[in-house]
């Protein structure tokens, strides 16, 4: 087959393609409509800015279908048919196509800034000190830092703060990060994003500090963190890997903006302490 | 043709003299399941939930030639787990989300619609109850039909004309709180229960004035005595139940809170001793590891004063669940002779694969015998009443573990089984399988990566996915079984005219006959079956078999669902021994009513 007849049919069925999905110019994203700092449907959280910068160097419009992101949320949306891309998920993520990461984030210590400094699993404050954790409670299984707690017998002063919550409520998942600041617990252990956006903002600011170890038998406390795709959609996947790489100063600084505490390249925390 | 006849009256005579020569067959508790009147006005038939018809127009030797009378769609392709009800001259139907209640006048040709209730369950909270949006029926009680909505409220419909009497909201979906099981009445208070135990949801019982939907009493599963009602006429049998404030104390401090026991299962009833009897789901959302104890009152059964909701008894089926076996199943109440005494028990197909007798009036276990293959457990103790762990085939987080047998949704889930006392034998429909865990490298949730489980369920030994097992209640041992290729995900009904009924998942409803097990007709419907089949005797005089199809529920999802096959462990695992059900089946939700020509 002559190479310029292929270049052609090629073009026709990215035409094709293109009708088919209403509009040339259209990213298709399901997002959460009410959980900062990640997203929201006022479109204040830094998944929202950065899928701007994504949408804007591949010239597209976005498209959001809100969808709260818990048990099923993958298969309602994506799978569902209806979008293309999910924002902000943990890269390998099982039955779908991940995109490279763009951060790696970690699970980190929230404390007051006038209490101890907790900046180990192992220290022998934890043994005494109200800990809060987020329960998900997916079969069993938890956050690492939960399980991490209960393999060192650390369980009656752990308190589980439900990761969903009341969705009534603005971003239900906060209740942990506040309850530091009311005095409920004396430390939360959670996921980093959240806690360097919701610490930063309580007023006085609270301490966040990166979990150590960083790999605590079977379960690391840093993740990456990627974009989804359907898979078998290679050219989505390329077409955002380029704009995440284009656009990566950009990108870098919506994170800090957020607060969002990094242990990559890009890290503020990584540095020898 | 007259050998068959032959045969046929030989096997009556024969099965007639077995009932009458032989007082010892176990008798289902006479007050809970007063003289048939031909309807289908509970879920379980009746307060003793034998789920038994004394119908006998079809019978063994004619059911084949059975044939459709109506049918009618839902108008809902997800998982249809409800049975129908039949009273009077009136069908009432309640389907998966949004939890239409339709009404079918039996009088005309094709029982047209007469009226339809829309309860509107909240649009809004699509997605923030994920899960399950199945509804396993409605109960009918004076002039109203009682049921519930996947968003946490119980409904009484004015069967006259279809208008909500009363509305209580119970539940917060908001929270992950939700309902599907179906009511019971009792005197003058419907009986309902919750479900969301994955979200950290405390379970509870509630009773609602019928009249009014006004709570009069609530029950929770955990935490303090007197949130339990638990008081001064509780008398567990066995000593690890007796203490104060165990829902408390065998828990660290207020995980409690969020510890699950909810109560989406059945309620069977003994107006002879006012006791409500209804099992409690596992206990949650923290990893075992991070709730040591026995996590009272979850994965277990209990014993109320209808009247007051005060406990009487609790006997725990699973201590600790780490299996996820939620003790929710059916419990079918029975006079029955025990080594030379007449004893009143209640009996329960388990999750964890045993047959369970126990003495009704104290919760103490009779016996306690395995009717599926099962790995993980030794049996029962019957001094202590305990459950006995294998610890080589519990789930393990830092190492992959294989063959666990039984699996997450047990050796039986929800569907219940049905008791004939002609036969003596509890027709269990049921599962076959065993799964390997292993730890997951990356989950996410609410902007929260995670490590999870990798569950892997697979057929257990022979290959056959499910079964349907005919189970000698008085001997503790197994008569006959189907197997099926597919986990048989539906009820059962048994009747006079001694044959069976029961649904497959390929959409398969078979009638077998109730001593031998020999499969005596099927007809394929639409949709693969996970629903309850009744009986009923329509207003020609006539019996009629209906049963809802559509497949779904947790082990359909993989159709109802669109799950993708090549993703193992979604639907908690399920999937993977569920890939080929795509190929046997597709999305429906529609009524099937038979009859003789």
């Amino acid at each position: 087959m002559p190479s310029g007849y292929r270049k052609a049919s090629v073009t026709g069925l990215l035409l094709l393609a293109s009708v088919a999905g209403g509009n040339a110019h259209e990213l298709r994203v399901c997002s959460d409509p009410n959980n900062l700092p990640f997203s929201n449907s006022r479109l204040e959280g830094y998944e929202n800015k950065i899928v701007d910068v994504i949408a804007r160097e591949m010239q597209a419009n976005v498209q959001y279908t809100w969808w709260p992101q818990r048990r099923g949320f993958v298969r309602n949306t994506l799978k569902a048919g209806l979008c293309d891309l999910i924002p902000g998920t943990v890269s390998g993520l099982g039955a779908v196509r991940t995109t490279v990461p763009y951060y790696r984030s970690t699970y980190v210590f929230i404390t007051r800034p006038e209490a101890h400094e907790i900046r180990s699993l192992d220290d022998p404050s934890l043994r005494k000190l109200r800990i809060g954790v987020h329960l998900i409670g997916d079969d069993g299984f938890n956050v690492p830092p939960a399980h991490a707690l209960a393999r060192r017998g650390i369980i009656d002063n752990v308190q589980g703060f439900s990761l969903y919550g009341d969705y009534r409520q603005d971003n239900p998942p906060a209740r942990l990060i506040e309850a530091v600041t009311a005095g409920k617990i004396d430390v939360a252990i959670a996921w980093g994003p959240l806690a360097g956006y919701f610490g930063g903002r309580q007023d006085p600011p609270l301490r966040v500090t990166p979990v150590h170890p960083i790999r605590d038998e079977r379960f690391p406390m840093t993740f990456p963190i990627a974009m989804a795709v359907l898979p078998g959609n290679e050219w989505l996947k390329h077409e955002v890997e380029d704009a995440i790489t284009k656009r990566r100063p950009e990108i870098d600084a919506i994170l800090s903006a957020y607060d969002v505490p990094r242990v990559d390249a890009f890290s503020r925390l990584a540095r020898p302490q | 043709m007259s050998i068959t006849r032959l045969i046929v009256a030989l096997v009556c005579s024969v099965l007639a003299g077995t009932v009458s020569g032989e007082p010892s067959l176990p008798r289902v508790a006479q007050a809970a399941a007063p003289a048939d009147d031909w309807q289908w006005s509970m879920p379980a038939k009746n307060f003793a939930s034998s789920r038994y018809s004394s119908l006998d127009e079809v019978n063994v030797g004619n059911v084949k030639d059975l044939r459709v009378a109506f049918t009618f769609s839902t108008g809902v392709n997800k998982g249809q787990e409800a049975a129908p009800l039949v009273v009077g001259n009136t069908m009432y139907i309640v389907s998966p989300y949004p939890n239409i209640l339709y009404a079918l006048d039996l009088t005309q040709p094709g029982a047209p619609m007469k009226w339809k209730y829309e309860p509107k369950p909240e649009p809004a909270s699509q997605g923030v109850a994920c899960c399950d949006v199945v509804n396993r029926g409605a109960v009918y009680s004076n002039g109203r039909v009682y049921f519930n909505t996947l968003d946490g409220n119980a409904i009484a419909v004015d069967v006259s004309t279809g208008k909500e009497v009363w509305r209580t909201k119970l539940g917060d979906i908001n929270r992950g709180e939700t309902i599907t099981m179906a009511p019971l009445v009792v005197k003058d208070k419907v009986l309902v229960g919750n479900s969301g135990g994955e979200y950290g949801v405390r379970g509870w019982l509630v009773a609602l004035d019928a009249g009014t939907g006004k709570q009069v009493w609530k029950a929770y599963s955990t935490g303090p005595d007197r949130d339990v009602l638990i008081g001064s006429e509780f008398k567990p049998y066995y000593d690890s139940d007796k203490g104060k404030d165990l829902g408390v104390t065998t828990w660290p401090p207020n995980a409690w809170e969020q510890g699950g026991g909810t109560v989406w299962g059945w309620i069977s009833y003994d107006p002879d001793s006012n006791l409500i009897y209804y099992g409690t789901a596992n206990p949650g959302p923290w990893n075992h590891e991070q709730r040591p104890g026995d996590n009272k009152w979850t994965a277990g059964i209990f014993a109320r004063d209808a009247h007051t909701g005060q406990a009487r008894w609790f006997y725990q089926l699973t201590p600790h669940d780490v299996h996820d076996w939620d003790g929710i199943n059916e419990i079918i109440l029975l006079d029955m002779e025990w080594k030379g005494q007449q004893r009143k028990v209640l009996v329960r197909p388990e999750r964890n694969g045993y047959l369970y007798i126990l003495d009704r009036a104290t919760g103490e276990v009779l016996s306690a015998e395995p009717f599926a293959y099962t790995n993980s457990t030794h049996g029962v103790d019957l001094k202590t009443g305990r459950l006995q762990i294998n610890p080589d085939k519990q789930p393990k987080l830092n190492q992959t573990v294989r063959d666990i047998c039984p699996t997450a949704p047990g050796a039986k889930d929800w569907n219940p089984s049905a008791y004939s006392e002609r036969t003596g034998l509890l027709y269990i429909p049921h599962n076959n399988l065993c799964m390997d865990v292993q730890t997951m490298d990356a989950n996410y949730i609410a902007g929260t990566p995670y490590v999870g489980a990798n569950v892997k369920m697979k057929a257990g030994p022979g290959g056959n996915r499910g079964e349907f097992s005919a189970w000698d209640i008085q001997n503790a041992r197994k008569r006959w079984s189907i197997k099926e290729n597919f986990p048989v995900w539906s009820g059962a009904v048994a009747t006079a005219g001694n044959v069976v009924f029961y649904g497959t998942m390929e959409g398969w409803f078979k009638a077998v006959n109730a001593e031998t097990g020999d499969v005596l007709w099927q007809f394929k419907t639409a949709s693969g079956i996970i629903g309850q089949p009744i009986t009923y005797k329509g207003p020609d005089g006539h019996q009629y078999v209906a049963v809802l199809s559509g497949v779904g529920g947790w082990s359909g999802a993989i159709v109802s669902g669109d799950l993708d096959p090549r993703d193992g462990t979604a639907a908690l695992g399920f999937v993977n021994a569920m890939r080929d059900l795509k190929d046997a089946t597709t999305k429906g939700g529609a009524l099937y009513a038979f009859r003789l020509p």
